[in-house]
C-alpha cells in the first residue's frame, strides 16, 4: 500500500454563532470567533489516497485527476468565500475546523473512491500552523 | 466519523543529559556534548492530539480554550524557561531526554476531562521529533 498526499490552501473566512445560545453564551463559547462580522484564515488542507500503484503507469491515482477534483470540489466552493453564508454544506452548521474537514471528507470520498483506484485515507486541515483537524473517515 | 484534533504549544527549556551513577566519561560517551555540565535549551513544539465526538451545539470536540488553559496550567506553566533537570521534579531522577518528556508530558494530559488524549508529539529540533501514544496503545 502506497500513501500519497496532496496539498492546496484556501482562503476563507468564518464566524462561530450558535441560534441556540443567547448573545452571552455565544461570547462565552465562542470567545472572538463569534465576532458577526466574520474573520478569516488561510486554510490549509492536505488529503491522502491510499492505494496499489497501477502496474502500468506506476501511480495510485493521476495527480491531475486529483488536482481537478480538489479543485472543483473544494476550492471552487470555499476559496475566497464566507464559510457560514456561501458553502450550502455547511449552511446552519459551526464552521469550525473539525466541521470542515468532515464537509471536505464527504465531498471528496465519493470523487475518489468511486474511481476504483485509491481509497481517501485522511483529511488534513489546517486552519493555522498551530492547529489542524485529522478526518479519518470510519477507518483508523 | 473518527476525528483528531491537533493543537501545538512552543516552550523553551533547558536540560542536561546525565545518569547520576555512571562516570563522566560514561556519560561523555552516551551523552556526548549533551552531557555538558551546565546543560543546554532547546525550542520544544509540543503537538497535543485528542479524539471524542463532536458537540453539535458547538461543533468541537473539545472547546480550545479550555484545552489552552490545561495545556498552561500542567504543561507551560511549569516547563518554559526553565532548567528541566532542576526545576521539574519528575527529572530530578529520571534523564529529561525527548522520549522522558513524552512520558511525562502524556501521562499529565492524559486525564484532560474534555476529550480523548490519543498521542503527544514533540519537537526538540526541527531535524528530531517524537510521538507517544501511552503504553496501552503500545501493547495492542
Amino acid at each position: 500500500m502506497v500513501y500519497l498526499t496532496r496539498k492546496v490552501e484556501f482562503s476563507a473566512s468564518h464566524l462561530y454563532h450558535n441560534p441556540a445560545f443567547t448573545p452571552e453564551e455565544n461570547r462565552r463559547v465562542f470567545g472572538k470567533c463569534n465576532n458577526p462580522h466574520g474573520h478569516g484564515h488561510n486554510y490549509v488542507l492536505e488529503v491522502t489516497v491510499a492505494g496499489e500503484p497501477d502496474p502500468h503507469t506506476g501511480m495510485v491515482l493521476d495527480l491531475k485527476e486529483l488536482k481537478e477534483i480538489l479543485q472543483r470540489e473544494i476550492l471552487d466552493r470555499m476559496d475566497h468565500r464566507f464559510l457560514n453564508y456561501e458553502v450550502p454544506e455547511l449552511a446552519g452548521k459551526i464552521p469550525t475546523t473539525e466541521t470542515i474537514a468532515m464537509t471536505i471528507w464527504q465531498l471528496l470520498e465519493p470523487r475518489i473512491n468511486d474511481r476504483g483506484q485509491g481509497r481517501l485515507q485522511r483529511v488534513r486541515l489546517y486552519e493555522t500552523p498551530d492547529l489542524f483537524v485529522d478526518c479519518l473517515g470510519n477507518g483508523q | 466519523m473518527k476525528l483528531v484534533l491537533h493543537r501545538r504549544y512552543r516552550f523553551s527549556a533547558s536540560h542536561r543529559l546525565n545518569q547520576p551513577g555512571w562516570t563522566r566519561e560514561e556519560n561523555r560517551r552516551v551523552y556526548g556534548k549533551c552531557a555538558n555540565e551546565h546543560g543546554h535549551g532547546h525550542n520544544y513544539v509540543l503537538d497535543v492530539c485528542v479524539t471524542g465526538p463532536v458537540d453539535p451545539a458547538t461543533g468541537m470536540i473539545t472547546n480550545l480554550a479550555d484545552l489552552d488553559a490545561y495545556i498552561e496550567r500542567h504543561v507551560l506553566s511549569e516547563f518554559d524557561h526553565v532548567f528541566l533537570n532542576e526545576q521539574v521534579p519528575a527529572f530530578r531522577s529520571l534523564v529529561p531526554t525527548a522520549e522522558n518528556i513524552c512520558r511525562v508530558l502524556f501521562d499529565r494530559l492524559h486525564e484532560y476531562p474534555h476529550a480523548q488524549l490519543t498521542s503527544i508529539g514533540l519537537e526538540e529540533t526541527g531535524a528530531n521529533s517524537f510521538e507517544y501514544a501511552g503504553e496501552i496503545r503500545e501493547n495492542v
